[in-house]
């Protein structure tokens, strides 16, 4: 490659088709993700219109099996069970997403300021961050709830606040790495605002490790609320959440299979959706992967 | 030339970097990487800073940057010092003096276009209303010799001297008076470098453009600087217009250097005694006592071994720090 193959002549701007969609194209995972996922947001919209059941309907047909009345069979309260797990659908994917945005946020930002800043800004993240690591992230979910109360809020914030350590540490150590880079010297030199510095020219660089530790983070939220409610710490008695519904069709797993495979497959499905997804989304934001 | 307005002026500056250790990182030690350093570039000069890695010189340019701090000593751009500027003042300071890196395959970010990379600077600091950015970032890759369809590319599709151009472009784009080169050539191929010099050269005289070009490659430096100071392990050991300097070097060290580069042509360079440099650069954690380079220099006495010598003239506008000089 020299210089000499630059042509004047050639003093055109070609565009560029956009990355997400020249990847997407070929990447037939991320397609299943994004419809496995559209069908599951649509689900939560229209659960009111799809189910046939009120989801908290009790009836004496408890346990029944699958059958055309009840696709996926009933519970041990005579509940159905699609219809409870259409109803959860809007808040477990609410929860799960809306929990690693808000943990995604806080952690990183308090990642890329201890890692940019370093001295007695990182110590005092870092320690608390190493508090706070200390502890499973599930205690502190629980911790959290029990001071502030159930409700679906406290227990977005409560599961959030548990994950921040995670992303924080990836944001910091990858924040360490770059901010070596002449990049980010230039940027200084440049005279450009640290906020700028750390959102425009680090965090660009450091996706890839923050949008896997997020795609795993969903799943564990999902399943952190079902644990939250299986304590009776979660969003409320009467919202049918997937982890509800799992924590309650535990007891029964020898009796009503069902009980236990739909909403796991209904987690499973979303956690995979949302893998793929991320994927998908680490590939296509990095510039320097061929785009297929 | 000499006369003109002093831009850049480092005022005895030292650097140093404290080696911290244990628990409550008490400082053990430090390494004085720039250890009183003075020099003035005026404007419109080419002012080369020579030496061994490890000799200070790009900790000078970062302390010219202010990318590093200094220790002690001033630095003063336009005769007010650079430490003292904070918000409008630092935008300012930011907007007349720029830099071009070493390394091309670093200094740009490998997420933005070319385009967005010299864009960047230019819609930050509004050097141009929004409407006009395009036509600017055309207007500055014409000017750094790239065809506009670069703007549309990733850094990792251009090859290294073409990053180099595009470093070069939004150094520019702020409209500079001084850039800081530091080894803006040294990690381009031969034939590459011999492109970005002449573009660096035809730069200075249309835009009246004054370089601190960091290098340790002698006749680049010599091609392109016209006042030039050697450095040793943090200090300035030979400053000389840059014809004087390489016709009459004076400090062992710069004749040391100067006798390293070899010659092209190979009848003569057959014939030619070199006396290599004996050992390493010491540590800057630890530099010896006295003049600093007496442990590897073939002239050292007594004297060298126990007191530091300053930098003095030893002809108009040619100085040097050594005791046998003169």
């Amino acid at each position: 490659m020299s210089d000499a193959t630059l042509s004047p002549a050639d003093n055109t701007r070609p565009k560029r088709r956009s990355r997400l969609l020249v990847t997407l194209a070929g990447d037939r995972k991320a397609q299943f993700g994004l419809i496995v996922l559209a069908l599951f947001a649509l689900a939560g919209i229209f659960a009111p219109l799809l189910a046939q059941y009120d989801p908290n309907e009790m009836t004496l047909d408890m346990m029944a099996g699958l059958s055309a009345a009840h696709p996926l069979g009933t519970d041990d309260l005579g509940r159905d069970l699609l219809s409870r797990i259409l109803y959860g659908t809007q808040v477990s994917l609410f929860i799960g997403i809306s929990t690693v945005a808000l943990a995604l946020a806080i952690g990183v930002t308090l990642g890329l300021v201890a890692g940019y800043f370093g001295g007695w800004i990182d110590t005092i993240i870092m320690r608390y961050i190493d508090l706070q690591w200390a502890f499973p992230n599930f205690i502190i979910a629980v911790y959290l709830v029990a001071v502030f109360g159930t409700g679906l809020l406290n227990v977005i914030v409560a599961i959030s606040l548990a994950f921040v350590d995670d992303f924080a540490r990836i944001a910091r150590s990858m924040t360490l790495t770059l901010r070596e880079e002449q990049y980010v010297d230039a940027a200084r030199t440049l005279g450009f605002s640290k906020p700028r510095t750390l959102f425009v020219h680090i965090l660009p660089n450091a996706v890839a490790p923050i949008i896997v530790q997020a795609t795993v983070s969903v799943s564990y939220a999902i399943l952190g609320e079902a644990s939250l409610s299986f304590l009776g710490l979660g969003v409320d008695v009467s919202t049918p959440t997937w982890g509800l519904i799992l924590a309650d069709g535990r007891s029964f797993i020898t009796q009503a299979w069902w009980l236990g495979v739909f909403p796991g497959l209904a987690i499973m499905l979303v956690v995979l959706s949302i893998n793929f997804i991320g994927d998908w989304l680490r590939d296509a934001l990095d510039v320097r992967q061929k785009a297929i | 030339m000499t006369k003109a307005l002093p831009l850049l002026e480092f005022t005895d500056v030292h650097v140093h970097f404290p080696i911290r250790a244990g628990f409550f990182k008490k400082e053990v030690g430090r390494i004085r990487a720039v250890n009183g350093v003075s020099f003035t570039i005026r404007k419109g000069q080419a002012f080369g800073l020579v030496g061994e890695s490890g000799c200070g010189k790009s900790t000078v340019a970062r302390a010219a940057l202010r990318l590093e701090e200094a220790t002690s000593g001033s630095i003063r751009y336009a005769g007010e010092h650079i430490s003292l500027f904070t918000g409008e003042e630092r935008i300012k300071f930011r907007k007349r003096m720029q830099a071009v890196f070493q390394d091309p395959f670093s200094s740009l970010n490998p997420r933005m276009k070319a385009g967005q990379i010299i864009a960047e600077p230019i819609r930050v600091h509004g050097v141009k209303p929004a409407g006009e950015v395009r036509a600017e970032v055309d207007r500055l890759l014409e000017l750094v010799g790239l065809p506009l369809r670069f703007a549309n590319l990733y850094p990792h599709e251009m090859s290294g001297g073409q990053r180099q151009r595009i470093g070069i472009a939004r150094a520019l784009a702020l409209g500079p008076e001084l850039i800081v080169a530091d080894e803006a050539v040294s990690a381009l191929d031969v034939s590459i470098q011999a492109q970005i010099i002449t573009l660096l050269e035809d730069l200075q005289r249309d835009l009246g453009l004054t370089y601190l070009f960091i290098g340790h490659d002698l006749s680049v430096v010599r091609h392109i600087c016209d006042q030039v100071a050697v450095m040793y392990l943090g200090r300035i050991v030979e400053m000389a217009p840059s014809e004087e300097l390489f016709a009459n070097p004076t400090h062992p060290y710069t004749r040391a250097l100067i006798d390293a580069v070899p010659n092209p042509d190979p009848a003569a360079e057959a014939g030619r005694h070199i006396e290599p440099l004996q050992g390493e650069v010491p540590s800057p954690a630890n530099p010896p006592s006295g003049c600093v380079f007496h442990p590897r220099c073939p002239l050292a006495t007594d004297r060298c071994r126990q007191e530091a010598p300053d930098l003095g003239p030893v002809a108009p506008e040619h100085s040097v720090a050594c005791w046998n000089a003169g």
